[in-house]
């Protein structure tokens, strides 16, 4: 016999299941076995057309070790990461802060620097590389006005990750202030009212008050920033081609990914150059997580 | 105000101001050499700041190179469907997570939270192979395939619906609504705000992605306007003012999105943002 109350039990379960099949099922579709396969794709050579794969065991992972593109590919994502996520943080912070005083025109100046984060990455690239441009761009001539040298932006493969870094902070900056920029939001002003009578100026305040309550904020911010840097392809993709001189010093993981993977069709390979990204970002991950709790903190 | 709050007010707008005129530049640029002939874009001495004749035909050049019309259909196909995909099952997933108990309901959870974790270009030789079997290269439906489901979504949607009062649903219960009809009638209005910045974020997503299009659809045909811009790019390497004219086309439709829907692009990100 069912009483009543475990036939309402067995109702829910039925909903729950109902509810969750469509999403759970598409992920383990779309996600779960397809990271299982590029595991198991790692340790393959890919035959002609994707056909006839051939194992090979760790073969992918010794040639990887070789092989001095997947090391500057490594040197060079770190690098761009390492060089972005500072950068645009750090604009993005002062300009929340600045943004958050009671200034005139701050919802104009809130759309206009979130503008590049709605554009294109490839129609942006595009634009920088004409901005870029050795002999007729904006951004030489302006330097010759300043009676400075042109740089070769784009060819210079000194200058090229630079570049590249540039227009990433450009187009995530304004992302990444609307975070902070509600996380400051977020800050009860009666802190500051408090501090104010304890004759705290606003310096401390900023120290003390500031930036621990915008701390998980921050955090959030940087965290996905890492994750987003590691992944770069679009603005490389669009901006070096593999002829290039600079192509060298700025080739990222992702790009390399795509080059092996569908570009010279070594899937096997390609699938084991994106589980040395997988392992990366783990790493990076477990750091940072480690890392915050010396400096987050969080409310209640 | 004191004189000195008002010097520091200055300072601040000058420096909110150039920062603005970096922001924008780019996009006046762009527009600028679209409409200009090769030589004036390529002129140094005098170096050329605006186009003496404001020449339409280098968009004409480019739509008649380009099916355009088909990009921008290819384009929002995409978009419209992995919106509609994305937030309905997220919806029903994000309320079961957070509203029912069911046998299992933690291992599918962490399935979700394992596909957050991953990179996605773990997921793309398989998925590409996937299309391929199937014979579905070079269809809108290889566009929307890897946005069929989303698991920042279902996350997402999960949070909005934890932050609802739960004698509200009980209250629906108590007068005789469903488990369904207690989602559809009571707890799916509630949730609008973060639907819609679901909708946002999956549309600007799918809207600047550039490798999947790339790999999945070789096709022009099935090209999106990101896609076909890498294109584009190769074709005309040199003439600035044709690859400028194709880049304003590209993003002239989400700007102008962004200009109507300013307030809801900027909470969509706040709120995805902190509920994580």
């Amino acid at each position: 016999m069912i009483d009543g109350k475990s036939k309402s039990k067995i109702n829910e379960w039925l909903w729950g299941w109902f509810l969750v099949a469509p999403a759970v099922i598409g992920l383990i579709i779309l996600n779960i076995i397809p990271a299982i396969q590029t595991f198991y794709l790692s340790f393959f050579k890919s035959g002609d057309f994707g056909r006839g794969n051939i194992f090979i065991g760790l073969e992918n992972y010794k040639k990887l070790i070789n092989d001095s593109q997947v090391w500057y590919a490594v040197r060079n994502t770190l690098l761009y990461t390492l060089f972005v996520v500072p950068v645009s943080v750090f604009l993005a912070a002062v300009i929340a802060v600045l943004l958050n005083k009671n200034i005139k025109g701050r919802g104009i100046y809130r759309s206009i620097y979130y503008m590049p984060v709605i554009a294109t990455p490839a129609a942006v690239t595009m634009v920088w590389r004409w901005l870029y441009n050795y002999h007729y761009g904006l951004i030489n001539y302006v330097l010759k006005q300043l009676g400075l040298n042109p740089v070769n932006w784009i060819d210079d493969p000194k200058v090229a990750l630079i570049s590249i870094a540039i227009i990433s902070i450009w187009s995530t900056t304004g992302y990444n202030m609307v975070l902070i920029l509600a996380g400051l939001q977020d800050i009860p002003t009666v802190y500051y009212e408090a501090s104010n009578i304890d004759g705290a100026n606003a310096i401390t305040q900023f120290f003390k008050i500031t930036i621990p309550l915008v701390s998980p904020t921050l955090f959030f911010v940087i965290t996905t920033s890492v994750i987003q840097c590691m992944q770069v392809f679009d603005v490389v993709y669009m901006m070096i081609d593999v002829t290039r001189p600079s192509y060298d010093s700025t080739v990222s993981l992702v790009y390399l990914f795509y080059n092996n993977s569908f570009k010279y069709l070594n899937k096997g390979y390609g699938s084991a150059i994106v589980m040395v990204l997988l392992l990366i970002i783990s790493v990076i991950t477990v750091i940072q997580v480690k890392l915050q709790k010396r400096w987050v903190n969080y409310m209640g | 105000m004191t004189v000195r709050n008002k010097v520091y007010r200055v300072i601040i707008h000058i420096f909110l101001i150039i920062g603005s005129f970096i922001m924008i530049m780019p996009f006046v640029w762009m527009v600028l050499t679209s409409f200009k002939s090769v030589t004036e874009a390529t002129q140094m001495n005098p170096f050329v700041f605006f186009p003496t004749k404001w020449r339409i035909e280098n968009y004409l050049d480019v739509i008649k190179q380009n099916n355009f019309l088909r990009l921008y259909y290819n384009t929002f196909s995409m978009i419209f469907w992995r919106v509609v995909c994305a937030v309905a099952f997220s919806s029903m997933a994000g309320y079961a997570f957070a509203r029912l108990n069911f046998p299992g309901r933690d291992f599918c959870f962490g399935i979700v939270l394992f596909q957050m974790m991953i990179p996605t270009q773990v997921f793309i030789i398989p998925q590409y192979l996937m299309v391929d079997k199937l014979g579905a290269r070079n269809t809108i439906f290889a566009l929307v395939f890897p946005g069929l489901v989303s698991a920042f979504g279902t996350f997402l949607l999960r949070q909005f619906f934890k932050s609802i009062p739960v004698e509200l649903e009980q209250a629906a219960r108590i007068d005789g609504c469903n488990i369904g009809q207690t989602f559809v009638l009571i707890m799916l209005p509630l949730v609008r705000s973060g639907m819609v910045a679901l909708s946002i974020f999956t549309a600007l997503f799918a809207f600047k992605d550039l490798m999947w299009p790339l790999i999945v659809n070789s096709s022009p045909d099935y090209a999106t306007l990101a896609s076909a811009l890498a294109k584009i790019q190769s074709a005309y390497s040199v003439k600035y003012n044709i690859l400028m004219a194709a880049s304003v086309l590209a993003i002239w439709p989400m700007i102008l999105i962004y200009f109507i829907f300013q307030r809801q692009f900027m909470q969509s990100v706040t709120t995805s943002g902190l509920t994580m």
